[in-house]
C-alpha cells in the first residue's frame, strides 16, 4: 500500500505548461508516476513533456478523458485557491498544492470546501509526496528515496529531503513521505497524516519533521501517544536557535510568547514517546534505538 | 507586517468601528496645538502615546496623561526621541483622555487548528489576553466565523451578550462584525482592540452619555497578501525594518539578522532554521537566517551574498542547498559570479545536493570551492573556518578562498 499516492494514482498537473509545472512533470514522469493529463486554460489540445502528456483546458475534461484521480497544482498564488476548488468540483479526491505565497484567508473557504466534499488537500506551500518505487507527486527529488516501511511527515520542503536522504543513506526505506506545507492554513495537519499511516499495513515506523510556530506538533504528539503507542517513532524540530517574534520565512514559523517554541515541541514529542534528534542525520540511529528493525 | 496604532485605528475607522478622534504629531509644539484644541472642546485631560511597534510602551514611559497644554508639550518633548526597546520614538498620538467606565478585550485572529477566523473576547480588558488565558481561561469567549459566510448576525449578538456588554450589546455586536470585516478587507492575521471600553462622554447641557469605543488597536497584515493592497505598503514602519531587511524583501529573500559570525545561505525556511541549529551545535553562532526561496537563480544568489557580507561580523559563509524546485547548477553559477564580485574575501563552504547536484558539483570543483557532502560536515567546516580566520590565517588556511 502506502498512503495518499501509489500505483493507482492517475495524476493531472494543473499549470503543466509553466516553467515549474513542466520541469517537475517531467521529473514525475521519469520517476514512473502515471501523469495522465495536464491543464492550462487556453492550451487544450496541446501536449506537454515531449508529447507524452495531453493538455486540457479544464480539469473536468481532463478527468472525463483520462480518469485522473489526483491533482498536483503549480498555478501561481493568485489562481491557486480556485485551482484547488476546480479540482474538487471535477471529482478529484487527492489534491497537492505546491504553490507558495497564497494569502492565508483565501485558503479558509477552500479548506472548508475540500472537507465538505470529503476530498484531501495537501498544502499549500508544500513539496508534495512520494511513495518510493510507486509514485511521486510534487517537487521532492526522486533520488533521495528508497523503498521501505518508514512513514515520513514534515512541515518543511528541503528539510524533508535532508531527513529522507539521511534515512536512505542509512538503508532505511520509506513507505510514503509527505510534506504538509509551512503555511498557517493547510489542508492536512500532522495528525491527519499520522492517522493515515496508522491505518497503513505497510508502514511500521514514523518520522515527524516539525518546526517552530503554531501547535500542530504538540497536537500530533498527543494523538500519537494515544494511538501509536507501539510504533517506533522519531522526530526533528527546526528552529531551536530562532529568536522570538521573528517570522522565519514560512508564514507559519513564528514564536510568540511561550507558544510555538522548539522547546515546547520537543518536550511534547518526548513525552509522547518520540525520540527527538539533534540533527537530521541522527534520525536513522534513533529509529533503530527505538526498536525499528527495517 | 505590523502597523502602528494610529494606522490600525484608521483602518478600523474606515470599516465603521467607533474610534475616538486622535492627532499624530512629530514635535512638542504640534502636540501643544493638538492638546489646546482638545481642552478648548471641553476635555479635562489628554493622553500622549508613543507610536512604536514594540510592546510594553506604557511601562517604558511612552504613554502619559497631561492636564494642560503646557504639560502636553513638556511630555511630548520627553517622549519624542525616547528610546523604547531600541526604537527611537518619532511621533506621538494625542487624544482626549477617556473617562473609562469598564474595559473589555476583543480580537479576530487566524485559528490554524480550526482553519477559520476566531473571534475572541473577554470582560478583562487592558491586560494581555495570553495572561487571561493562563490565569482565567473560562473568562475568554471564543467564536468561529463561518468559512464561507463570515460572522453571522446571531453570532455577533451572542458574542456581545457573553462579554457582558449589557445595554451596549448592539454596539458590541457591531464591533464583533467590524473586527471580522476589517480582517477580511485588509487580509489581516490579527485585529485586536485592547481595551475596547465603555467610556463616559460629556453631552449637551452638562449631561453625560456612555459609549463603546476602541481605545487601542493592533493589526498585523498577511505579508502574502500585500501585493493586492498596494495602499497598505505605505504603512510599513521604516523603523521596524533595517536597510538589510528592506533589501532582502525587495529581492524576495527571507532574511533575519542575528548576532553570530557564520553567514548562512539556504533554500527553504525549515532547512535554513535547521542549518542555524546545526551551526550552533557545531560550536558556532549563526549570523543570520536566510532563505533564498524556491527556484532561486543567479540574481538572488548574488543579492543573498551582498546581504550576508554587509554584516561586518560575518567571518565565514555556509551555503546549504538541497535542490528540489531549486536547481543546484543555477545556484553554483550564481555563487561563482557572486564570488568574483565579492566585496571582501570570506571563507565559504558550499554544500549542494538534490536536483542537478552533479552539474553543480562539477562547476564548483572547477572553480575550486570548498565543498561538503553533509550538513553536519558543512557546519563543522564553517565553524573551523571562523576559527581559522580569527587566528589570522584568513587568506591561506581559510576554506573556500579562491585557488
Amino acid at each position: 500500500m502506502s498512503i495518499l499516492i501509489g500505483r493507482e494514482t492517475r495524476l493531472v498537473v494543473q499549470g503543466i505548461t509553466g516553467r515549474e509545472g513542466e520541469f517537475h512533470s517531467r521529473a514525475m514522469v521519469e520517476y514512473g508516476t502515471s501523469v495522465v493529463a495536464g491543464v492550462t486554460p487556453g492550451k487544450g489540445g496541446q501536449t506537454a513533456v515531449d508529447g507524452r502528456v495531453p493538455v486540457f483546458d479544464t480539469v473536468v475534461e481532463a478527468v472525463a478523458e483520462t480518469g485522473a484521480n489526483t491533482s498536483c497544482i503549480f498555478v501561481p498564488a493568485a489562481g491557486a485557491p480556485d485551482a484547488v476548488m476546480e479540482a474538487v468540483s471535477a471529482g478529484i479526491r487527492t489534491i497537492f498544492c505546491i504553490t507558495e505565497g497564497i494569502p492565508a484567508l483565501d485558503m479558509i473557504p477552500v479548506v472548508a470546501m475540500v472537507r465538505e466534499a470529503g476530498a484531501t488537500l495537501i498544502g499549500p506551500n508544500c513539496p508534495g509526496a512520494t511513495s518510493p518505487g510507486r509514485a511521486k507527486v510534487g517537487i521532492i527529488p526522486g533520488s533521495v528515496h528508497r523503498e521501505g516501511r518508514v512513514g515520513v511527515v514534515s512541515r518543511s520542503g528541503t528539510l524533508t529531503y535532508e531527513a529522507v536522504q539521511a534515512m536512505t543513506d542509512a538503508g532505511l526505506g520509506q513507505s510514503t513521505c509527505v510534506g504538509i506545507g509551512g503555511d498557517p492554513i493547510v489542508g492536512s495537519t500532522f495528525t491527519d497524516i499520522l492517522e493515515r499511516f496508522a491505518d497503513d499495513p505497510e508502514t511500521d515506523a514514523l518520522v515527524l519533521i516539525g518546526e517552530i510556530g503554531g501547535a500542530a506538533e504538540e497536537q500530533a504528539a498527543a494523538w500519537a501517544a494515544e494511538h501509536l503507542a507501539h510504533v517506533p517513532r522519531v522526530a526533528f524540530i527546526a528552529g531551536r536557535t530562532a529568536p522570538e517574534g521573528k517570522r522565519m520565512g514560512h508564514a507559519g514559523a513564528i514564536i510568540s510568547g511561550t507558544a510555538g517554541t522548539a522547546a515546547s515541541k520537543v518536550e511534547a514529542l518526548e513525552a509522547a514517546g518520540f525520540r527527538v534528534a539533534g540533527s537530521p542525520t541522527e534520525l536513522p540511529a534513533l529509529l533503530r534505538a527505538a526498536g525499528y528493525r527495517g | 507586517m505590523k502597523i502602528q496604532e494610529a494606522d490600525a485605528k484608521s483602518l478600523l475607522h474606515a470599516q465603521g468601528l467607533p474610534v475616538p478622534a486622535w492627532d499624530i504629531v512629530h514635535t512638542p509644539a504640534e502636540a501643544r496645538a493638538a492638546a489646546e484644541r482638545l481642552f478648548l472642546a471641553g476635555n479635562d485631560s489628554v493622553v500622549i502615546k508613543a507610536q512604536v511597534l514594540v510592546g510594553g510602551r506604557g511601562k517604558a514611559g511612552g504613554v502619559k496623561l497631561a492636564g494642560s497644554a503646557d504639560e502636553a508639550e513638556a511630555i511630548a518633548g520627553r517622549i519624542l526621541g525616547m528610546d523604547i526597546k531600541g526604537i527611537t520614538v518619532r511621533k506621538v498620538l494625542v487624544a482626549a483622555a477617556a473617562d473609562i467606565v469598564k474595559e473589555f478585550y476583543a480580537s479576530a485572529v487566524l485559528d490554524r487548528t480550526e482553519r477559520r477566523i476566531l473571534l475572541m473576547g473577554s470582560a478583562e480588558g487592558g491586560v494581555e489576553i495570553e495572561q487571561v488565558a493562563e490565569t482565567n481561561p473560562e473568562a475568554i469567549i471564543r467564536l468561529h466565523a463561518d468559512p464561507a459566510l463570515g460572522l453571522l448576525d446571531h453570532q455577533a449578538r451572542r458574542f456581545a451578550f457573553a462579554m457582558g456588554l449589557g445595554t451596549h450589546w448592539k454596539a458590541g455586536a457591531a464591533v464583533a462584525q467590524g473586527l471580522v470585516r476589517t480582517m477580511l478587507a485588509y487580509d489581516a492575521d490579527l485585529v485586536e482592540v485592547n481595551p475596547l471600553a465603555v467610556v463616559r462622554e460629556a453631552g449637551a447641557h452638562g449631561t453625560s452619555a456612555e459609549r463603546l469605543v476602541c481605545l487601542d488597536a493592533k493589526i498585523t497584515l498577511d505579508d502574502s497578501a500585500l501585493a493586492r493592497h498596494p495602499d497598505l505598503e505605505a504603512l510599513r514602519d521604516p523603523d521596524d525594518e533595517d536597510p538589510a531587511d528592506r533589501e532582502a524583501r525587495e529581492a524576495g529573500i527571507s532574511f533575519i539578522k542575528l548576532d553570530g559570525t557564520i553567514g548562512c545561505m539556504v533554500n527553504g525556511a525549515g532547512l535554513a532554521m535547521a542549518t542555524m541549529d546545526l551551526v550552533k551545535r557545531a560550536g558556532g553562532a549563526p549570523a543570520n537566517f536566510l532563505d533564498i526561496g524556491g527556484g532561486a537563480r543567479a540574481d538572488k544568489v548574488a543579492a543573498a551574498m551582498r546581504l550576508i557580507l554587509a554584516d561586518p561580523k560575518v567571518e565565514a559563509i555556509l551555503v546549504n542547498i538541497f535542490g528540489g524546485i531549486t536547481r543546484g547548477d543555477e545556484v553554483a553559477r550564481g555563487l561563482i559570479d557572486a564570488r568574483a564580485q565579492q566585496a571582501r574575501a570570506v571563507p565559504m563552504v558550499v554544500r549542494i545536493v538534490g536536483t542537478n547536484a552533479a552539474e553543480a558539483d562539477a562547476l564548483l570543483r572547477e572553480a575550486r570551492f570548498e565543498t561538503a557532502a553533509s550538513l553536519d560536515e558543512a557546519a563543522a567546516k564553517a565553524v573551523a573556518a571562523t576559527a581559522g580566520s580569527r587566528a589570522g590565517a584568513a587568506a591561506g588556511a581559510g576554506a573556500g578562498s579562491p585557488g
